[in-house]
């Protein structure tokens, strides 16, 4: 199970960045996106993916599931939502403002 | 256990919730802002005279779950430091935004935003558990994002929207690290994690999770090669803004530098402290002074200016003997105060000639001697001339990377000094010597009010200059407690 998330986790990984390298405001945006969750599964199955009881003090189960991963990756998809609603809104301005999204021209003049 | 650890980062959060509901009225907001400031200021000082007087090490369990289960936050004398002066800074350039900042951009949410950015700075100083860092992390940048692009121009939106997707790729690199670590070690709190690492048989992956840590926090503080976005981006955001940055964003990247690599990434110092570190150093410093000496503008050459300083901050961290490491914390401080003195002054500077470019000021020597004797300190200091702050900490990095025969590193630190002083000199002759360029009405513009909140700053590298046996020495126990990770650990995890 680890081996299919962790390639699972790769092909995230490549298409984020392959959308991060992208000339397009919006798709950099959804790069951000897919390389966040990736991020999110790798602490998942960092901690080890584990098939014991809920982490409760009273059940009294053999092994119990590591809390702490659900506890961090909840903060970052947060964070991260908080982040894309961020960038959207910049890009949306930038859009505005510039008249175009591709980034190639958004590179500023060299006798600046 | 003492709940004034917490009180630097409860009071800005709480004054920027309350002022986020008075952002309408002008000037109860500027009251309240003013005054959370300079409470925020005087706990931090209470924090740090405290946790002096009482071992130099103080923590607090939040809701009383003891240490590696728990949140923890440790003030030691690095952090408590750092607070203190970062708190400062905040005051310095909140008042000095208050005469400089334009109203219609103080009504979008400056004051709120201002507040969240020095909670994340002090937070992230403050705390014992790495993803606490990383969300203090978060909580400081994305203030910083709307902080640098307030005002909305044309050059700001295309400059802030890739200084944003460069420290958001760098913060999912952060947690990706994040991930790493808590798959070897099993923890998240900072001290359990170092103690954990000593006990490791298998320690193949380490030097892996230190670079991804590194490329992390280089990136947040704007070390080669990954500083290319900062001279941009700060160019664009008011003056009192960018010497917010200038002053404390970078220098948090450099902090959790020196924490992680005091404490946790000591297992093979040959290759990352000693070889990449050393090399990282030497390269920022040398590309920042070259892109300073390039430029001809006030603010650019400013801003090329904490790329190349950075590189004198981690040489220490790099050499990891006592002494250096005391040069680091010195200058670390140091910087602080100076680039936020002269990034205000040049603030001044377009205050009364309305640009910053060199080519087009001149003379203000004439109409305000006040602003130009006083830019010359800071100035002075910077390129390290005797007996202002400056000097020490070269002198301390120098010679101990010579006693290290690592002449390379010193033979750079020492021509960088040498092209600082020579950029500073084009400032100072540009703009404040020469033929007066700006008008007679212009000339007769007042200062008075916005050289004031710098002045504090002035004075600091003053005196932590000509009182270097003091503030060396107080460098050195800072030092030598970073060196003695086992007091840490010991004081986080009580045993």
């Amino acid at each position: 199970m680890e081996y299919l998330i962790f390639i699972g986790i790769g092909v995230l990984f490549s298409v984020g960045t392959y959308l991060l390298l992208c000339r397009s405001l919006l798709r950099v945006i959804g790069g951000f996106m897919v390389i966040s969750h990736a991020v999110h599964m790798l602490i998942l199955t960092m901690a080890g993916l584990n098939t014991g009881s809920a982490p409760l003090v009273d059940l009294s189960g053999s092994e119990s599931t590591d809390p702490l991963p659900h506890a961090v990756i909840l903060t970052a998809i947060v964070i991260g939502f908080g982040l894309t609603s961020f960038l959207i809104v910049l890009a949306y301005r930038t859009y505005k403002s510039h008249k175009t999204d591709d980034l190639e021209k958004l590179r500023g003049a060299d006798n600046e | 256990m003492s709940n004034i650890v917490v009180l630097p980062i409860l009071i800005p959060v709480l004054a920027g919730a309350l002022l986020i509901l008075l952002v309408k009225r002008h000037r109860i907001q500027r009251f309240m802002s003013g005054l959370s400031a300079i409470a925020t200021l005087a706990a931090s000082l209470y924090l740090a005279v405290y946790v002096y007087n009482n071992g130099g090490i103080a923590t607090l369990e939040l809701g009383t779950w003891s240490a590696p289960f728990g949140i923890v936050m440790v003030a030691d004398l690095l952090s408590v430091t750092v607070v203190a002066v970062s708190s400062l800074v905040g005051v310095c350039c909140l008042f000095f935004a208050f005469r400089t900042l334009h109203p219609e951009r103080e009504r979008y949410y400056f004051h709120p935003l201002f507040f969240f950015l020095i909670t994340g700075v002090n937070g992230a100083a403050l705390t014992g558990d790495i993803f606490n860092m990383f969300v203090f992390f978060e909580v400081m940048l994305l203030s910083s994002y709307a902080l640098i692009v307030i005002g909305g121009t044309k050059f700001q939106l295309r400059e802030s929207f890739k200084y944003a997707i460069i420290n958001i790729f760098a913060s999912m690199l952060f947690l990706a690290g994040i991930a790493y670590l808590y798959g070897i070690t099993g923890t998240l709190n900072m001290a359990h994690i170092a103690e954990r690492i000593d006990g490791l048989e298998e320690t193949g992956a380490l030097p892996v999770v230190a670079i991804v840590f590194f490329i992390v926090f280089a990136m947040k503080g704007a070390l080669f090669p990954l500083y290319f976005w900062l001279p941009r981006a700060y160019y664009g955001a008011p003056i009192a803004i960018t010497a917010l940055f200038g002053g404390l964003l970078t220098k948090v990247g450099v902090y959790a530098i020196i924490r992680t690599y005091t404490l946790i990434f000591t297992q093979d110092v040959a290759f990352t402290h000693h070889f990449l570190i050393l090399l990282i150093a030497g390269f920022t410093m040398l590309l920042g002074v070259l892109g300073a000496v390039s430029s001809f503008d006030l603010k650019k050459i400013l801003s090329y200016h904490i790329i190349s300083q950075l590189g004198y901050i981690v040489i220490g961290i790099g050499l990891f003997t006592p002494l250096a490491l005391a040069g680091t914390i010195f200058y670390y401080f140091h910087h602080i105060f100076v680039k936020t003195s002269l990034l205000l002054f040049s603030g001044v500077v377009e205050r009364i000639t309305g640009t910053t470019d060199l080519k087009k000021t001149g003379g203000i020597l004439k109409t305000h001697p006040s602003l130009a004797w006083l830019f010359l300190i800071p100035a002075l200091s910077i390129a390290g001339i005797p007996p202002l702050s400056g000097f020490f900490g070269k002198f301390a990095l120098v010679l101990e990377s010579l006693q290290e025969a690592s002449y390379l590193i010193a033979f750079v630190a020492m021509f960088v000094g040498l092209l600082t002083l020579f950029s500073m000199l084009k400032i100072f002759i540009n703009a404040f010597w020469g033929e007066q360029k700006h008008s007679n009405k212009q000339g007769e513009t007042p200062i008075m009010d916005v050289l004031a909140p710098v002045l504090p700053l002035v004075f600091l590298t003053i005196t932590i200059g000509v009182g270097a046996q003091w503030s060396f020495g107080f460098s050195m126990e800072i030092a030598e407690q970073l060196l003695d990770p086992s007091i840490y650990i010991d004081s986080v995890l009580k045993e």
